[in-house]
């Protein structure tokens, strides 16, 4: 059953880059890609628990700020260690100039 | 006056272990999001063109050394390529474990592993060790990589400046990880799924070295291994002495990288040897900036931060008694002072309880 969230508006996010989205008790990372297409994972490093909206976005991969791992936001794929552990992602639609995000 | 901290227990798995501070607790100076996504922006220009010259450096240099060999015209042209391939590959080893120097990653990872050769230092357990350096930079029981516990051995750094103390410890992790061994210490940082690769690393740097050394037996000249293995231990006195500065007679279990670690003023030919990394406060609290935008974070931050030393000379200065009187007093350090204005340090001491849990 899904439970779309109004996370942020399109514009609150740069191209190539993202924001933190705290919901409840969790905490979310909404990405904006290069080519204007939206994701979303959970917001903290599965290697210690750093909030990756102070991160990098480059192209389709997020980087840690604190040791430089590295994750494909599309699919939550680690990519660069010291990053062993996928990051959780979750749907994400875009009506209007809203952007939604399912999280179960 | 002899403290406690005397007998302080830097292992990883002794009674100081256990959990550091939290990645919030650690002291930043606030830098708006834009400016700062500047700073950590990757290029390959400013990188190629650096690594290309140091790389080209170590050709011409390397070519000098075997024209010269046999004359005294060898010992000057030694004297340059050690520096570039011992000291000058250190550092750049250093930076591409953060991944920070290239947008292009396999060119990070192809430099990472060459200069993880020419550091002698086995390039899976040392990213793993550095990353746990940055989450604890300092913390006594969690960070592999304090360079001066207290009392400090004068002799252990006298000894590294022709990198025999850290050659003999770097040796025989090679030869031990060759053997598919770890210590407990390594086992602290390094996950299970890394110990493949760490073991695989250190038989092909051993392979390559024995390889050399054959060579050299087989030609009756000590000149393979002065360009291959032996630039380690006569060029790596100039990162020594750099890398003294980084956090030697600084403040330990502080989450607050201004007070435990230095920036130095360096001359341009210095700063190109050493990657920048003169600006250590820099460096660990922004560690996703890449090397050449490090004087630009310097300017962003420095009014938030102790006094920058005006040169290498100034920091010895203070750094060489404060370690002379740690070997009586360990419980002395250097407390380096906040400017007015300056963001508090976080008033986190690092909980009791939380040691060897
Ligand atoms: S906390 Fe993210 S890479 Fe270490």
């Amino acid at each position: 059953m899904a439970n779309w969230t109004r996370a942020c508006a399109t514009g609150d996010i740069e191209p190539e880059d993202l924001i933190r989205f705290d919901h409840g008790t969790r905490t979310f990372a909404i990405y904006r890609s290069p080519a204007d297409e939206y994701f979303c994972t959970d917001g903290l490093c599965t290697h210690e628990q750093v909030h990756l909206a102070d991160g990098l976005v480059m192209d389709y991969i997020i980087e840690c700020p604190k040791h430089n791992g590295q994750f494909d936001y599309r699919t939550g794929a680690p990519e660069r260690s010291p990053v062993c552990e996928a990051l959780n992602t979750y749907p994400v639609k875009v009506e209007g100039e809203d952007v939604f995000i399912d999280i179960g | 006056m002899p403290t406690d901290l005397q007998f302080r227990d830097y292992s990883l798995t002794g009674p100081n272990a256990g959990r550091g501070f939290a990645a919030n607790d650690w002291y930043t100076t606030p830098i708006p999001r834009k400016r700062l996504k500047e700073l950590m922006r990757r290029s390959d220009r400013p990188a190629l063109i650096n690594y290309g010259l140091w790389l080209g450096l170590v050709f011409a240099f390397g070519t000098l050394l075997v024209a010269a060999w046999g004359t005294w015209w060898a010992l000057p042209a030694a004297m340059v390529y050690g520096v570039l391939y011992g000291s000058g590959g250190d550092s750049r080893w250093h930076e591409c474990g953060h991944g920070t120097v290239f947008r292009t990653r396999w060119l990070n990872e192809a430099f990472y592993h060459l200069t993880a050769f020419m550091a002698l230092r086995n390039p899976y357990l040392w990213r793993w060790s550095h990353a746990r350096h940055h989450t604890d930079t300092v913390v006594v029981g969690r960070d592999p990589e304090i360079a001066f516990p207290r009392p400090p051995s004068l002799r252990d750094w006298l000894l590294n400046l022709l990198y025999i103390r850290a050659i003999l410890t770097e040796l025989s992790k090679m030869l031990c990880l060759g053997a598919g061994r770890l210590t407990e210490d390594q086992k602290s940082f390094l996950p299970a799924s890394e110990h493949a690769k760490t073991f695989l690393a250190s038989r092909i740097q051993l392979g390559i070295l024995i390889a050399v050394a054959s060579i050299s037996g087989a030609l009756q000249s000590w000149l393979p291994l002065m360009l291959i293995g032996l630039p380690t231990f006569y060029g790596s006195w100039l990162h020594h002495v750099l890398a003294t500065t980084q956090h030697a007679g600084l403040a330990e279990d502080i989450p607050d990288h201004r007070l435990n670690s230095r920036t130095v003023y360096l001359n341009p030919l210095f700063r190109f040897i050493y990657s920048n990394m003169n600006y250590h406060i820099e460096h660990h609290m922004y560690p996703m900036v890449p090397f050449y935008r490090l004087p630009d974070l310097h300017e962003e931050i420095r009014a938030d931060c102790p006094p920058p030393y005006p040169s290498l000379w100034a920091c010895y200065r203070e750094l060489v008694p404060a370690i002379l009187r740690q070997q009586t007093d360990p419980g002395h350090y250097i407390r380096r002072p906040l400017p007015d204005g300056a963001g508090q340090t976080p008033d986190h001491e690092r909980p009791r309880f939380m040691a060897a849990e």
